[in-house]
């Protein structure tokens, strides 16, 4: 068979690539230009090298952050995946409650970043707050704006609340997706629940489970605006997250060259661990297949 | 092994079954015999599947009971019930190997891993699948996995009964007849009780011992092979058993004579005088084709030869009509005549048969 061979298809590229051009690659490049260039303002330039890389690797505030970030990111996985597996193993299988819980599910998910924090905020608040107000009522000491444990408790309950919405829906819909053909078999064949759950449910809610995993670990590695509005990055440094502590250096000390080179490494770290993760479970799915 | 009885059995689907037609199955009361095979059939729709979730436990009945050799078991969950079940769709588990698959309703009981391992082999051997005991069940094709399936239902040897739901629909003819005749001979080594959905009358007719034909939500009739064929108890076994289906004319009996089109066709029967819709129903086998003569006055339509025989489509006075002429006879010339078998024909009076006046004589 003669394939037509027709160079001008390329033009059909064409919005894309000036899409993608002015949307990605021309922002991230400026970043890259400010990451190997100092200024003393003026908009004067000199080349600087790969010094901003090297400062910011010997940077003990960076990693410091990194730190926080990998914790954060790993508590509110080690929480939000299971409990939302369970959350959607519980939910109704239809009729009306069904529909009643895929609302209330995704009411928290379409609440902007930014009121998360406020409603947040306000809720741990000792004075006015309902939740601040009954925990001091009760005798707990808790005051998030203090205490480094109550600011990382309130932190993570707010993500757990935003969040677990997402895998909840996301298992879900893998769940639903089983027919019950299967359910009837392992009712034949005596399976325990746990059986059901680790030879039925889990398998055919893998595929979903890791895009939830994919999801919610880069949106919780970049996270900003809810731990930035309830506290600020505090006490001290304890909530301060990577995103949090770039844009301090970027605009609050306007230093652009540490910075620029702060976000390409962050961009990095996110490519590199979504790529392996994402590796690790698709070769984890085909080595199943032979 | 047990008895299997449907007491008062019927089930719907809603709430509050108003009328007749609410009922997916309608009152029945039936003995599964201990050991025989059987076949239920009938087109999509008509509540084979229902009976079967209802006799494996996965559907509770709306009204009635089920009893395993005199035991109420209406209430008795699926596990208690013991009994195997094979769906339309092949259901393995993804994450075990085709070994684990088959090992799996043993292990879930407890059963001995010298025994689970002996039985697996063994199976393993009936469906062919020896070689791939170790491999993962994840992207084998939809065939091998309802061997799996298969394998899986036939595992345990102490089952009450093993129940099909049109098990072979996914698998290719050629390995349907195989796993076909592997199934009877199972049946024909442990003498299980079988109950096989199928819409399917070729694989009905060859599995079974018994055939249970199934019509909007009620049994119209049990039967073996040769008296669904020869005596249907319903104008809906006449067209649904047989290729192509009974041929059935609007005619009044009084007798042994039946008048079609106000043409006389002799009964092989004398029966007494019928009211309601009465039809009279012959198989395109007994439908013999003559230029003149006695008959009724009939059209050819088209000849399809099949290759084992030939079918003669007909217009029979405006009713559409079939014979069958074996492959070596040829259509006679100027053929414009049809007559039955007088032996061959049945009777019907509102799509039920109605028997003939001698034996129920004989009967009493």
């Amino acid at each position: 068979m003669n394939k037509t061979v027709n160079q001008k298809a390329w033009f059909l590229v064409l919005p894309v690539l000036i899409l993608v051009g002015f949307s990605a690659v021309i922002p991230l490049m400026t970043v890259v230009n400010y990451s190997v260039q100092d200024t003393f303002g003026n908009n004067v330039f000199f080349w600087a090298g790969l010094d901003w890389f090297r400062d910011m690797l010997e940077s003990e505030r960076m990693w410091n952050a990194l730190g926080r970030q990998l914790v954060f990111s790993g508590i509110i996985l080690a929480i939000e995946v299971p409990l939302g597996i369970f959350v959607a193993l519980n939910m109704p299988k239809k009729g009306f409650w069904a529909s009643f819980c895929l609302v209330l599910m995704s009411l928290p998910l379409l609440i902007p970043w930014n009121v998360v924090g406020t409603i947040w905020q306000i809720f741990g608040r000792v004075d006015i707050g309902l939740l601040g107000y009954v925990l001091a009522k009760l005798g707990v000491n808790y005051n998030y704006t203090q205490n480094v444990i109550d600011a990382w408790a309130t932190v993570i309950v707010m993500d757990v609340w935003h969040w677990t919405s997402l895998v909840a829906l996301l298992a879900y819909a893998g769940l639903q997706s089983i027919p019950d053909a299967y359910y009837q078999a392992a009712k034949i064949d005596q399976a325990s629940r746990w059986k059901v759950f680790r030879f039925i449910e889990l398998p055919k809610m893998a595929g979903v489970l890791m895009i939830a995993i994919l999801l919610r670990f880069m949106d919780s590695f970049m996270i900003y605006t809810e731990p930035f509005v309830v506290t600020g990055g505090g006490p001290g440094n304890a909530t301060t997250f990577l995103s949090i502590d770039l844009v301090k250096m970027a605009l609050g000390q306007f230093d652009l060259g540490p910075a620029a080179a702060f976000s390409l490494m962050y961009f990095l770290v996110i490519l590199l661990i979504s790529w392996v993760f994402y590796t690790v479970m698709t070769n984890l799915d085909k080595r199943d297949g032979v | 092994m047990a008895k299997i009885t449907l007491d008062n059995l019927a089930h719907s689907y809603l709430k509050h079954p108003q009328s007749d037609d609410d009922w997916a199955l309608k009152e029945l009361n039936h003995d599964w015999v201990d050991g025989e095979a059987y076949a239920l059939l009938g087109s999509s729709g008509c509540g084979k599947s229902t009976l079967l979730n209802i006799i494996s436990g996965l559907l509770r009945p709306s009204r009635g009971r089920i009893l395993f050799d005199g035991r109420d078991v209406t209430d008795a969950p699926t596990a208690e019930r013991n009994i195997a079940q094979v769906f339309q769709f092949p259901v393995v588990y993804d994450t075990m190997s085709v070994g684990e698959n088959l090992a799996f309703p043993l292990k879930n009981r407890g059963a001995d891993p010298k025994y689970i391992a002996e039985r697996v082999n063994a199976i393993a051997a009936m469906i062919g699948m020896e070689e791939q005991l170790k491999r993962k069940a994840r992207g084998l094709t939809a065939d091998a996995k309802q061997k799996i399936s298969l394998g899986r239902g036939m595992v345990r040897e102490d089952v009450n009964a093993l129940l099909f739901d049109e098990p072979l629909t996914v698998i290719d003819p050629h390995m349907k007849w195989e796993l076909r005749t592997q199934l009877k001979q199972l049946h024909h080594d442990f003498g299980h009780t079988m109950i096989y959905v199928t819409h399917d009358q070729t694989e009905a007719l060859t599995f079974a011992d018994k055939v249970v034909v199934m019509y909007d939500g009620r049994v119209v009739q049990i039967g073996t092979p040769q008296e669904l064929f020869e005596r249907p108890a319903h104008t809906f076994v006449g067209f649904f058993i047989g290729s192509p289906g009974m041929n059935l004319f609007d005619a009044q009996v009084s007798g042994t004579t039946a008048t079609v089109q106000g043409v006389s066709v002799p009964l092989g029967d004398s029966y007494a005088p019928v009211a309601g819709q009465v039809q009279i129903g012959v198989r395109p086998e007994f439908v013999r084709l003559h230029a003149g003569g006695e008959g009724l006055p009939a059209r050819i339509t088209r000849v399809e030869d099949v290759g084992r025989h030939k079918i003669v489509r007909l217009d029979v006075g405006g009713t559409a009509a079939n014979a069958i002429l074996d492959e070596g006879t040829p259509v006679p010339a100027g053929a414009d005549r049809v007559s039955f078998d007088a032996d061959a024909i049945n009777v019907y009076a509102d799509d039920w048969r109605v028997a003939p006046q001698n034996l129920q004589g004989r009967a009493a």
